[in-house]
């Protein structure tokens, strides 16, 4: 038995060894750098500890538009994103004919380059001296007024920015949720059927709750993945997401370490912890309402 | 409620794009009295389920007609014949208790038909305590055996008073001794409540056991209807012969010669039918008896031991199969274990058929 455990953390080592210093130490690195004050990782030095470099960001109006910006985004593309990936499963899960066609239709976002995709939507939605964007000439085609969703007022950028982050995290749900969808076992809607249940409540009674565990799943990786949100934001505003105002908290922390106002890896390192603590609760929390619904 | 069909047949389209269609269900008319229970039987692929589903409405006929007592239900949907359906693997919600299961198909009647909260209630523990769950109501089906499964899938299934209950393979799910219990527990369910009650099995122990009326099917067609014992004692053709019995009965060649049976060259018994070059001779295992100077001469193989009865297993050459059994209550057993066995035939075990066409052939022994 001994030697057995001893074998098997044999076998283990290389995976553990790699983990502890690729990951774990990194991680450890970052909690300590949190509590350094101006922390200077060219020197290894710092001036004392303490709580100072949270306070700093928690006041710093960029770390608190960032907050704002994610947890808007958060709050909006994944109920929405969700829910329309759980409609268009439904339709796909429906039909017969061309369902390939579409499933891959829908698919193809998934395999698409973020920033060609974050391309195809300046072409939408940018004004340029040329023109005005293609969404722009379709609100002046029904007599709107055009206006700059890439440059403009904040809840334009925060539309593209909703529209493209359901866009981009769609084919994936839809994928999961197809294969839940079909996994529900035909006898329980040949059941139903027979006992005569109508079609709103086959889908509220038996559909939905045998699909529910993979409707959290999505839920709780769509929170966790939105909170991340930084790539697709400098895909269509570029690098300088403070002067656009729509700085993400991931991006606030890239930008502490790396850009114009970086070489602050101290702000960094408190930004992501408190990153950290809000997915740890929304997940939690997510997690405790998941299992009190899908026990079966 | 009697259920009639009439001329019923359905054809699927065939999945490759060579041959016609598949014919699952051939032409069948036949009548099902009221209250009784009826047993489908045949081999897997025979079309007894697709046979369920078109009663129960999941699938249309390509051809025929369906009645309910004097209603055509033909082109009713499933929930508006009043058929109460148990699946093979009892398709109970997973995410539901065992009373939200039973309480399902009552809180989908709308209008009149909706009973009031308490009335559901009253009903689906009815229901529950006919097939004794009554215990079990606030459980998960996976907090249930096999057996209990069962039980509440024929209370669902129960709790809006079918005019026909239909179950599918209702046993197959079981361990054997669950099985037999079960069985008898479907019989005595069916006879509490007087529904008309339809199910589907492969098994001839489990349909001649507990059926009413059995109906015996192979390729899409009825080949038999009639009563468990009558269907044994006199099969229509080979087919019916075989699939009922275990052991299965024993298959010879034959040939009818002078007014003389002979299996080989054994006469085996005097017989009143024509003379014919060829016929299959089937006797059933308990159709042999020991004889020292019996017609039949067997090399004896082996004596199995199973308590009442012995089975003697030996050959022939002119047995179509490789061995015959013969089950010999065990006090007439010889205490023998090689060399030849003589038997004589019980006529009314004896069934000769049709070489060609498997019909039976009737005949008496003079």
């Amino acid at each position: 038995m001994q030697k057995k455990n001893w074998k098997a953390w044999l076998y283990l080592l290389p995976a553990i060894a790699f983990l502890s210093v690729f990951m774990v130490y990194p991680l450890i690195d970052v909690f300590v750098y949190s509590f350094e004050e101006g922390y200077n990782s060219a020197s290894q030095t710092f001036w004392g500890t303490g709580l100072y470099n949270y306070s700093y960001v928690l006041h710093d109006p960029y770390f608190l538009q960032a907050v704002k910006n994610t947890f808007i985004l958060v709050i909006i593309t994944v109920p929405v994103s969700t829910g329309l990936a759980l409609l268009i499963s439904l339709g796909l899960n429906s039909i017969r004919r061309l369902r390939d066609f579409f499933q891959t239709v829908f698919f193809l976002p998934y395999v698409t380059n973020t920033l060609a995709v974050g391309m195809v939507f300046m072409i939408l939605f940018k004004k340029t001296p040329y023109s005005d964007g293609l969404i722009n000439l379709l609100i002046r085609f029904f007599g709107g007024q055009s206006v700059d969703f890439i440059d403009g007022p904040y809840w334009a950028k925060l539309l593209v920015m909703c529209i493209y982050t359901v866009w981009v995290v769609m084919p994936f749900k839809i994928l999961i949720l197809t294969s839940a969808l079909a996994s529900v076992p035909q006898d329980y809607y040949n059941a139903a059927r027979v006992d005569g249940t109508p079609p709103l409540r086959i889908f509220t009674r038996i559909t939905l709750p045998m699909i529910a565990p993979m409707v959290f799943y999505l839920v709780i990786t769509g929170f966790i993945g939105a909170f991340k949100a930084y790539s697709d934001e400098v895909a269509i505003f570029g690098t300088n997401l403070n002067a656009a105002g729509m700085n993400t908290i991931v991006g606030y922390v890239y930008d502490m370490l790396y850009g114009d106002s970086g070489g602050y890896p101290s702000y960094a390192s408190a930004a992501a912890l408190i990153l950290f603590a809000i997915v740890l609760t929304i997940t939690v929390i997510n997690l405790m309402i998941s299992r009190k619904s899908t026990q079966f | 409620m009697k259920v009639v069909l009439d001329h019923l047949t359905k054809k699927f389209p065939n999945r490759s794009k060579k041959g016609g269609d598949v014919i699952a269900v051939n032409d069948f008319t036949f009548e099902i009295p009221d209250g009784k229970l009826i047993g489908l039987l045949g081999p897997s692929g025979c079309g007894k389920s697709t046979t369920l589903n078109l009663i129960c409405g999941l699938e249309t006929p390509t051809e025929g007609r369906i009645f309910f007592g004097e209603d055509d239900v033909t082109h009713l949907p499933p929930e508006n014949r009043g058929v109460g359906l148990v699946f093979q693997n009892y398709a109970l919600y997973p995410h539901m208790t065992v009373l939200q299961n039973i309480l399902f198909p009552l809180q989908n009647l709308k209008g009149e038909a909706r009973p009031s909260k308490e009335e559901m209630r009253r009903r689906a523990e009815e229901a529950a305590r006919l097939v004794q769950i009554d215990m079990l109501l606030d459980r998960r089906p996976s907090e249930l055996s096999g057996g209990q499964q069962q039980r509440v899938a024929i209370a669902r299934a129960l709790v809006k008073t079918p005019r026909v209950l239909l179950l599918d393979e209702p046993l197959s799910n079981l361990d054997a001794r669950l099985r037999l219990q079960t069985r008898e527990e479907i019989r005595r369910i069916q006879r509490e409540t007087g529904v008309t009650t339809i199910f589907v099995t492969h098994d001839q122990e489990e349909a001649m056991s507990i059926s009413d009326l059995i109906i015996v099917m192979k390729d899409g067609f009825v080949h038999q209807i009639g009563k468990p014992q009558t269907v044994y004692d006199e099969p229509r053709n080979l087919f019916v012969a075989t699939f009922l019995g275990t052991p299965q009965i024993n298959l010879f060649e034959g040939r009818v010669e002078n007014g003389r049976l002979y299996i080989g060259q054994d006469a085996v018994m005097k017989v009143d039918c024509a003379d014919r070059e060829k016929l299959t001779v089937g006797i059933r295992p308990e159709g042999f008896v020991l004889q020292e100077d019996g017609p039949l001469c067997c090399a004896l193989q082996a004596v199995e031991v199973m308590g009442r009865d012995h089975s003697v297993v030996s050959t022939h050459p002119a047995a179509i199969s490789t061995t015959i059994r013969s089950i010999i209550p065990s006090e007439e057993t010889p205490q023998m274990k090689s060399g030849s066995v003589r038997f004589r035939l019980k006529p009314f075990k004896t069934y000769l058929f049709d070489a060609g066409t498997g019909e039976r052939i009737p005949f008496s022994a003079v």
